[in-house]
């Protein structure tokens, strides 16, 4: 590059902007410009020539005046007239105004082409340079479709001097970077992938760049390069502080190439050529070895250069992840480097650890270092690195450090900067739960980590302790223990309340015999809490009495009073007005079997993905925890909630779930009780869905609700129906073989067509109760054989069987139960089902069982029946009326008309044909009392479309049932299914 | 009230800061530095709000003066201050700059002490407050001077302290007008109005009372009314009367008369003060007409010519007339011709400035202009700022006259004859602007 002369300073620029800069006022300094654009717009007139010396010196001021903010409009013309100037200055200060102010859309760009075109041909290097320059900054598309052809060329063209090779590679870097459909490498690839052999170090540094950026994109293209770089690198590391003149840094051989080879190679998996890769780890070594010898000079430079190398190879071999030699050592060094003075090394260090505790060869090694980082995080005055260093406790923990780790960040908890401490809540809590050897610590943890930082906790932890509390009996005893005396704090978090609130709720009873924790004490311990709280927790709060009126019948009174006081029952929220009401009247009016039923304790929840970890993860953005959990095998959906459907009775302080008072008055009786809907099988919610419809109907008065109950149309409602079926029950014969299916079992049947959960069947020794939910053609049922004696059923078994072709019809899996079941208990059985093609009797459950030494054995059928695994359809008018009509085929129809066997009320008569399983389409039939439902059964072999139309006549007393499906059999069956519903 | 006041010099160094109120702290007075001073953007609007502080900010040349206040304040109120504010510093020591300023800031935290307690505006009349403000060195008084002060001080002429004598009683009174307009290239008014002040300067002995008449329609209305011949009424209503907007008082005015009888009578303070201010809309005299031709020819050259008309009694001379016309941003030449005066263009400030002398009545004059302009990449047409003009003519433009101004001291032995009494009037150039 020639010198600038010191007679090429323009004086009048220099007089100009001290001018500017003398300018007392705003106002002054405007006033300057427009004086001197006035000059300049004169210069510029065009009648007289100006020599190279003004137009440069004018185009300056110009540009300056552009960089103080003021709009410059005129001028461009000159500047493209520099650019063909054979002076270097001249030259330079057009492309400079060029990159600077040029607009891609100007009509002078086509000047600016061909200038930067005659440079690039010219052979003067400078000149080349310049217009290399300008091209990569100003960078635009337009530029890249002018040269993108021309770069490479200039790139590896054998004449071309070094200096211009590395602007050309950087030039083609930036075009690349810009807009990588116009540069097309091809031909050029390999030549490019050569100049890592170039003799010139700047050019191979150059080169490197640019790729580096290819290879990302295409690495197959690019993969000799590898080779080439482990050369080029072995030659850097192994030569002398002395061979590399001038690109040795602080007596480190050319510190930046040898960074962005060893980035280069990050892009590759480990080279397959045994020589290659030899030669690869005899540089790592080389290079972890130079970090062992002292330094060579005391300058920060020096350390920081080979530092760089030092980072960049580790990450290499962490990249690698298969020489677990070089992995120990790799940890070994970043060891020393936790000690370092130098923050950044510090924080480097921890960061480089944290990739290496993922890899299995260096876990161990990185595990040595545990002292040093907790030591770290509490000591470190920087924010970032005390981060660094609760990521690297995290990524490092493992079942053997778990409780200690656990212990230090919660200790840190306390003191941690704010920033941070929501990440360090989620962090802790997984932990605990992931490496949780006995439930007792989770608890107290999880506990311990609520007291110290509430604010930080969020839903997800505390949902996540009450899964893990319920799924697990032996934890739930020391759970409401461990609760009841954190609850006893005089100030704690609300969060603590919650969780208080839901176990007590649930397993108070557990700890209910000492006398120092007897109900009436848990109950006003809450309730102390009650006025402190938010409105959600309040009406968790509200639940958790109810369901100690059910534990604890002595708290009955006491309970009643409170939900009986004005600031319950006429509370200004809805939601607590509400569900005092309600359970103050259900408390009152429900029998104690009811009640029960009612409040039953949960059931488990079904395992899945812990909920904490999602939330981590969307913290952290995909990819940045690759730890996943051990129990967490079944990934379910990530429902952000810790909600399921099973606790829709305290789900209201999740707004996603429906709330179960909304459905007690019949308010959501419009919506899909489908059973694809899973979160709304609710126990609560399903004991009332079939009398919320009369209830709505009659008012929201206390009468309505409790004709509701007692209404006729509710007889088969379990709440009432149970008891008096087990009368009827005969008793079952005392046979091994499976007793034939109970005579009413077809009733029992056509009970469930339009509902999943309630009670299967009664008598005076045994309850089912079932649950159930289906999503396309599977379904899932979980039996609850509930022992009503108080002596324990002994050999209890279950058999689902499938008689004749049902068999190939349906696949039903069930899990064995426990043979014992206890008086007064409750076991749970799964069956999980799953249609292969439509089908029309039902499965037969066979329960046998020893009850005081008589051999009980009853045969039911299992209500599993085709419109089950109907998914609802939405449809217009015209859209149904064209299917309807492109189902006329006889067979495909059927038809009956009967006799109404029940009340005709429309609310009834919606939700039925919404617990079907059917959409409900309005607006669809002409005669507004007509009722056109559509739905898809879904089975394995096929989809079946299936259309329905309901015409009541009220006078009558009469319906007629018209379905029309794509399969006879399925027509026939869904209607007699229906038939018997109405 | 008033919270505090500052002084700034026009780089936001502040050199008087005066806090009247515990609500306003020290960080209020770089509040105001950095968000109007310092500010990216010019500041325009003269009150700015920051952190629930008002600050009321005028500009005299390049000093700043704010009043800073945290309550709901009555903004014509605070600027009504700081205007008086400035015509004290400037009766005291001459132009309001940031060298005067420096070398008399003692007098001016004086002056602030008396003018301003508590945040409250007090007295703030040059001639009272010369009496006990003064730039001589404490000379000793005795108590009945003391007393004197206090009492005039306080009492209900708080602007005259008594037994003022003069051998020659002098009267002189200004009507200053300034007249604004803006005018469409066809010669359409399309907003115009005056707003006025009478200014007098009184010598006078005694307590003399004064009444001053003008020809206010409402007034010579009445006369008429009442008078001998309702043809004499209606000819000077017509012709001479003016139909005053609105108007103000200086407070040595008795109000109550005014509203009563409409007769504006007071005991004038002694030495120069403003006796009213007024505003009139219709029936304006125009001075000047100002006539623009601009011509494009092609995209690089403009053809300006523009005349100018006097429209006044030819006996009348108008002074220090200037003409501006903007030119446009891509100007890169002009050659300018006129007939009278003289026509310059201003890069710095994108106009040709065009300035007369003199120039009397009913007579016209022009200037053509050829200007060069440079080609530009930019589409946008060029905006045609307005053509403005500067003068100075002596006589009311709002067709206002003095009547009679009448001394009346019973005690003293002289008599409205004996008072010599000037009258002048001025008409400015407010912002007197023309399309084109």
């Amino acid at each position: 590059m020639p010198a600038v002369s010191k007679g090429d300073g323009m004086r009048g620029l220099a007089v100009f902007i001290s001018d500017i800069r003398n300018c007392k006022s705003k106002e002054a300094e405007i006033k300057r410009i427009n004086k001197e654009l006035a000059n300049i717009r004169s210069k510029f007139k065009g009648d007289k020539a100006l020599d190279g010396y003004s137009k440069k010196k004018y185009v300056c001021k110009l540009l300056f005046i552009f960089l103080l903010g003021h709009d410059i409009d005129f001028g461009h013309m000159e500047a493209v007239n520099l650019l063909s100037s054979n002076k270097y200055t001249e030259k330079q200060i057009g492309y400079l105004f060029i990159s600077v102010l040029v607009n891609s859309n100007s009509e002078l760009i086509r000047l600016i082409n061909n200038a930067i075109k005659n440079d690039l041909s010219s052979r003067n290097p400078t000149f080349m340079c310049l217009a290399l320059h300008c091209i990569a900054n100003v960078g635009s598309r337009e530029m890249a479709e002018a040269f993108a052809g021309e770069i490479p060329r200039i790139l590896v063209a054998g004449d071309t001097m070094d200096s211009v090779k590395q602007s050309a590679a950087l030039c083609l870097l930036r075009l690349y970077k810009a807009s990588p459909d116009l540069v097309l490498m091809g031909e050029w690839t390999s030549r490019v992938v050569h100049l890592l052999n170039d003799q010139h170090m700047g050019v191979v540094t150059a080169a490197i760049s640019l790729i580096t950026c290819l290879s990302s994109k295409n690495p197959d293209e690019f993969k000799t390069c590898v080779s080439l770089a482990v050369s080029r690198l072995s030659r850097i590391v192994s030569s002398a502080s002395t061979d590399l003149q001038d690109y040795t840094y602080y007596f480190v051989p050319a510190p930046w190439l040898s960074c962005k080879l060893l980035r280069l190679l990050q892009c590759y998996p480990p080279p397959e050529d045994g020589a290659v890769k030899g030669r690869l780890v005899e540089c790592l070594e080389t290079i972890l070895n130079k970090a062992q010898e002292p330094p060579k000079s005391k300058k920060v430079q020096h350390s920081n250069a080979k530092n760089a190398i030092l980072f960049e190879a580790i990450s290499l071999i962490i990249h690698y992840d298969s020489e677990p030699n070089l992995l120990v050592r790799a940890c070994n060094q970043l060891g020393q480097f936790l000690q370092h003075r130098e923050t950044n090394l510090r924080y480097l260090a921890l960061e480089s650890m944290c990739t290496l505790a993922s890899s299995e060869f260096s876990h161990e090694a990185v595990k040595t270092h545990i002292e040093t980082v907790i030591n770290a995080l509490k000591t470190e005055r920087d924010v970032s690195v005390r981060q660094r260093a609760a990521d690297l406790l995290y990524a490092m923990c493992d079942r053997s450090n778990a409780k200690q780790i656990v212990a230090e960040m919660l200790s840190y908890l306390e003191t941690a900067d704010y920033s941070i401490r929501e990440e360090m809540v989620l962090k802790v809590a997984i932990l605990a739960e992931k490496y949780a050897v006995d439930y007792s610590w989770y608890v107290d943890t999880i506990l311990n980590l609520i007291r110290i930082a509430g604010d930080y906790v969020s839903e997800e932890v505390w949902y996540r302790v009450i899964q893990i509390v319920i799924n697990r009996d032996d934890v739930q005893g020391y759970a409401a223990k461990t609760v009841f005396e954190a609850l006893q704090a005089p100030a704690c978090h609300e969060n603590m309340v919650k969780v208080g609130g839901y176990i007590l709720g649930e397993f108070g009873n557990l700890i209910a015999g000492d006398p120092r924790s007897s109900p009436l004490v848990q109950f006003n311990l809450l309730h102390s809490k009650f006025h402190l709280c938010s409105v959600p927790t309040r009406a968790l709060l509200l639940s958790a009495y109810i369901k100690f009126i059910n534990l604890f019948p002595e708290t009955k009174a006491t309970i009643q009073e409170v939900l009986r006081s004005d600031s319950q029952i006429r509370n200004s929220d809805v939601e607590l007005q509400q569900r005092a009401v309600e359970y103050l009247k259900l408390s009152s009016i429900a029998s104690t079997d009811v009640l029960a039923t009612v409040l039953e304790e949960m059931p488990p929840f079904p395992e899945r993905e812990s909920s904490i970890l999602a939330k981590l993860k969307k913290k952290k953005g995909p990819g940045a925890v690759s730890v996943e959990l051990e129990d967490g095998k079944e990934r379910g959906e990530l429902n952000g909630g810790g909600d399921r459907g099973g606790d829709a009775a305290i789900a209201a302080s999740n707004a996603s779930t429906p709330s179960p008072s909304a459905d007690l008055l019949g308010l959501r009786s419009a919506a899909p009780v489908s059973g694809a809907a899973p979160s709304a099988g609710s126990l609560l919610v399903d004991v009332f869905s079939e009398a919320g419809p009369a209830a709505s109907s009659a008012g929201v008065n206390d009468d309505g609700f409790l004709s509701a109950l007692h209404a006729p149309e509710a007889s088969d409602s379990p709440l009432v129906e149970g008891p008096g079926d087990s009368d009827s029950a005969p008793p079952s014969a005392a046979s091994e073989d499976p007793a034939p299916p109970l005579p009413e079992s077809d009733e029992l049947l056509n009970k469930f067509v339009c509902k999943n959960n309630g009670v299967l069947f009664e008598n005076q020794l045994l309850q089912i109760g079932i649950k159930s939910e289906y999503r396309q053609n599977l379904g899932r049922m979980y039996l609850f054989y509930g022992n009503k004696t108080s002596v324990q059923f002994v050999s209890f078994s279950t058999t689902v069987s499938c008689p004749g072709e049902l068999q190939s019809q349906l696949n039903v899996q069930t899990k064995t139960v426990e043979p014992l079941v206890e008086g007064g208990a409750q076991v749970q059985q799964v069956i999980n089902i799953e249609c292969l093609t439509d089908f029309i009797d039902a499965p037969l459950l066979n329960i046998k069982f020893r009850y005081g030494g008589a051999l009980q054995n009853i045969s039911l059928k299992l209500p599993v029946t085709i419109n089950k695994f109907f998914q609802p359809t939405e449809m217009a008018a015209a859209d149904f009326f064209q299917r309807w009509k492109q189902l006329s085929q006889p067979q495909q129809e059927a038809q009956k008309i009967f006799k109404a066997s029940h009340g005709m009320d429309t609310e009834v008569l919606k939700a039925k044909l919404l617990g079907l399983g059917t959409a409900l389409l309005e607006n669809v039939d002409p005669n507004p009392e007509n009722y056109v439902c559509a739905g898809v059964i879904q089975t394995k072999a096929q989809q079946v479309g299936c259309l329905l139309r309901l015409e009541p006549n009220a006078q009558a007393q009469m319906y007629r049932l018209t379905l029309r499906s794509s399969k006879d059999t399925v027509s026939q069956r869904v209607c007699d299914l229906l038939a018997e519903q109405f | 009230m008033i919270g505090g006041l500052f002084i700034y010099n026009h780089k936001g160094e502040v050199l008087i800061s005066r806090v009247y109120r515990d609500d306003i702290g020290r960080n209020a007075v770089d509040a105001f530095r950095v968000n109007v001073i310092h500010a990216r953007q010019q500041v325009r609007s003269p009150v700015t709000n920051i952190a629930r502080t008002s600050f009321f900010h005028v500009k005299r040349s390049n000093i700043w003066l704010a009043a800073v206040t945290k309550q709901n304040v009555n903004a014509a109120m605070v600027f009504e201050f700081l205007y008086k504010m400035c015509d004290v510093m400037a009766a005291y020591f001459g132009k309001v700059s940031e060298e005067n300023i420096k070398n008399n800031f003692v007098l001016i935290y004086e002056l602030l002490d008396e003018i301003l307690d508590f945040g409250y505006p007090q007295n703030s009349e040059t001639g009272a407050l010369k009496t006990f403000i003064t730039q001589q060195g404490i000379k000793g008084q005795t108590k009945e001077e003391q007393s004197q002060i206090t009492s005039q001080v306080t009492g209900q002429i708080g602007w005259r302290r008594e037994g003022i004598k003069y051998r020659r009683n002098e009267l002189f009174l200004d009507v200053l007008e300034s007249v604004n307009l803006l005018m469409s290239p066809q010669g359409q008014v399309l907003s115009a109005h005056v707003s006025g002040r009478v200014v007098m300067k009184s010598y006078l002995s005694g307590m003399p009372e004064c009444k001053f008449g003008m020809n206010d329609k409402i007034v010579i209305d009445k006369a008429g009314k009442g008078g001998v011949t309702d043809e004499v009424g209606k000819s000077t209503s017509g012709k001479q009367s003016i139909a005053i907007d609105d108007c103000t008082f200086n407070q040595c005015v008795r109000l109550s008369k005014f509203d009563s009888e409409r007769s504006i009578s007071f005991i004038p303070p002694d030495g120069e003060y403003e006796l009213m201010r007024y505003r009139t809309t219709k029936d304006i005299i125009l001075p000047f007409r100002v006539i623009p031709l601009v011509r494009e020819v092609g995209r690089t050259k403009l053809e300006v010519k523009v005349v100018i008309k006097s429209n006044f009694k030819p006996s009348l001379l108008a002074q220090k007339i200037e003409v501006r016309i903007p030119t446009p941003l891509n100007t890169s030449g002009v050659q300018v011709i006129c007939m009278k005066g003289k026509a310059k263009y201003k890069a710095s400030e994108n106009a040709i400035v065009w300035k007369i002398k003199r120039m009397a009545g009913m007579k016209e004059s022009q200037i053509s202009a050829e200007i060069e302009l440079l080609p530009t990449n930019d589409k946008k047409k060029w905006a045609r700022p307005p053509i403005s003009m500067n003068f100075e003519v002596p006589f009311a433009p709002s067709g206002l006259k003095v009547r009679y101004l009448k001394v009346f001291e019973s005690k003293l032995n002289y008599s409205d004859h004996d008072v010599v009494k000037w009258v002048r009037y001025i008409g400015r150039s407010g912002i007197y602007e023309t399309r084109c």
